[in-house]
């Protein structure tokens, strides 16, 4: 191995890193608020790719339908809900999230052309038809478990994620698609060429990276979600209800995935199910982190991006195998070097 | 003898599986007054107040300026004006005084007010020792300090009831005599407060009405001037220190 190779390999390591990051955020984020381990977080990175693919190959993309599906359903309950509680404040709110927003998001889809538009409007659409998913999914799978144990959570989120592949292989089929780079550039540093999705990565991450950081910094609602994640029973007390603090989450979470899978659509083909394995090697770096600290999982995901590139030029069969491995030397490690915290009840 | 309540709770009963923890506790709360609750450990102080915040399912009615909650959900009371100060303080440890404080006024910041830099310069002017420590994590404070700030945060939702539940629990007699006069002078900004005690001499000093709850029941229930001078209330609760012999 030459420096070019080793140069090379390290700046593939350090693009798809810089998306494992990304997701690694999010799932410590799911956790540390819902105590849900968010296993379909990496299908919101295929159906944010193939969404937006959809509309550029000038189709309508099925998570339009599963969109207008899942806001009637949650309308249904919540309606139920609201009228036998007498409180019929609550219908204006549902009238707008749920019925309202899918509607108008849908009159835009089916209205504009989105082949024609222009890539920044195609995204921004793509994005519209896919976050209002996340708070839906909290509201339909996880919100009347809220109470439940981490175990159980998670078997809802491995029948979630079952679901929503499959949804995917009916929404677009058993074929990878690619989409147009943001950029054509093309930069030559020394003997490297890096070319402009590259570019667009990278800083697409880091600026996602420090908004997440305002957010839980410097505004009352990330301190909100921080409160719910330090102390459950204190933030209700706030009025900060859970059931919010999990719809909130999971938008952000959506919200990350979906622009991950945007991002990297133009330099990788993504099939439906394509998204697992992506965010399974998120959730190794957060695991690395305990799914508690935030830089943590940030390191352990560049680490994982490296070890990914590197290992897929030496054994390239064994790639995988070699990324997930690592989880067992970190588990050990972490099962050593802390103490045991019973779950709380 | 009481002005309209703010809060009424009629027939309550809270069970655990199938133990009942409460029995048909009726409770009266005026405005502008300090009702105390005192009792013996493990009479369901704690239970009652979890049940009236929608912490707890119960049953029987509660009534909130004078509307009955049907939908008692946490969020929706601590809107109309309830917040309760629980007896493990939960506080956001890993977060400064000046964060814990501000997310005490979340549920109004939600519904469009933005003052709560005011409100955090009353609370401050309640408890300069908060002000001095406003950039400290919530986690390395003394108990007295944390007390106050779980008080303070409370103040920042703009209660009309405020509740507080066992506020002199393992703190120094002369923390517990700050605490008990800043509760005094509380009731003099108009907000009214339950006040759950095992500390019976303080909290009745303080209160103007009192109850007695043994056992999941109101065994007794009075002024709490006349409680104070009730025998068996001198005998169980304030020792043969009392002034009573």
């Amino acid at each position: 191995m030459d420096l070019q190779i080793a140069l090379l390999l390290s700046q593939d390591g350090i693009v798809n890193g810089s998306i494992y990051a990304l997701l690694a955020l999010a799932l410590v984020l799911v956790f540390a608020v819902t105590r849900v381990i968010f296993i379909p977080q990496g299908e919101f990175v295929a159906y944010g790719a193939l969404t937006l693919a959809a509309f550029q190959a000038g189709k309508t993309p099925g998570t339009l339908w599963l969109l207008l599906g899942a806001g009637v359903l949650v309308a249904l309950i919540d309606t139920v809900i609201a009228v036998r509680a007498g409180a019929p404040g609550r219908l204006k709110r549902i009238a707008l999230w749920d019925l309202a927003l899918p509607a108008v998001v849908a009159g835009l889809v089916l209205g504009l052309q989105p082949a024609t538009l222009p890539l920044a409007a195609q995204v921004a659409l793509a994005l519209a038809v896919v976050v209002p998913l996340g708070p839906m999914l909290y509201r339909l799978a996880y919100q009347p478990l809220a109470e439940a144990s981490v175990l159980v959570l998670l078997i809802v989120s491995v029948a979630v994620h079952l679901a929503l592949v499959g949804l995917g292989l009916l929404f677009f089929g058993a074929e990878g698609s690619r989409t147009t780079p943001f950029s054509e550039a093309q930069f030559n540093l020394g003997t490297l060429t890096v070319n402009g999705q590259t570019l667009w990565v990278l800083g697409a991450s880091c600026v996602l990276i420090v908004a997440l950081a305002l957010f839980f910094g410097r505004t009352l609602y990330g301190k909100a979600l921080r409160a719910t994640a330090i102390n459950r029973v204190g933030a209700r007390l706030m009025g900060i209800s859970t059931s919010m603090a999990g719809k909130l989450s999971f938008t952000l979470a959506a919200g990350i995935g979906a622009l991950s899978g945007i991002l990297i659509a133009p330099i990788t083909t993504i099939y439906y199910d394509t998204g697992f394995l992506v965010g399974l090697k998120g959730f190794v770096a957060a695991i690395i982190a305990g799914l508690a600290s935030y830089p943590l999982a940030a390191a352990g995901a560049i680490l994982v991006g490296l070890l990914e590139s590197f290992s897929s030029f030496w054994a390239s069969a064994f790639k995988e195998v070699i990324v997930f491995t690592l989880i067992i030397p970190v588990l050990l490690w972490r099962s050593l070097t802390s103490h045991h915290v019973e779950e709380e009840e | 003898m009481m002005t309209t309540p703010i809060l009424e709770i009629r027939e309550l009963c809270v069970s655990y599986g199938k133990v009942e923890a409460l029995h048909h506790i009726n409770l009266k709360v005026a405005a502008g007054q300090i009702v105390t609750v005192i009792g013996p450990n493990g009479a369901g102080k704690t239970t009652m107040l979890s049940a009236i915040m929608g912490l707890l399912p119960s049953k029987g009615e509660i009534e909130f300026q004078g509307e009955v909650q049907r939908d008692i959900e946490v969020e929706h009371l601590v809107a109309m004006g309830m917040t309760l100060v629980p007896e493990k303080r939960e506080l956001f440890g890993e977060m400064s005084v000046e964060d814990n404080l501000l997310l005490g006024a979340f549920q109004r910041y939600r519904h469009g007010d933005r003052d709560e830099g005011k409100t955090m310069d009353q609370v401050f002017a309640t408890f300069p020792r908060l002000k001095e420590r406003r950039a400290q994590l919530a986690g390395t404070l003394s108990g007295g300090e944390r007390q106050m700030l779980a008080v303070g945060r409370a103040l920042m939702a703009k209660p009309k009831l405020l509740m507080l539940d066992e506020p002199s629990l393992g703190l120094a007699p002369l923390i517990v005599r700050e605490i008990f006069h800043i509760i005094a002078d509380l009731k003099k900004t108009g907000v009214a407060i339950l006040l759950v005690e095992q500390n019976a001499r303080a909290a009745l000093q303080i209160a103007d009405y009192g109850y007695v709850l043994e056992t999941g029941s109101v065994a007794l229930e009075g002024e709490s001037r006349q409680l104070a001078d009730d025998p068996r209330v001198v005998e169980t609760y304030l020792g043969l220190g009392g002034k009573k012999q």
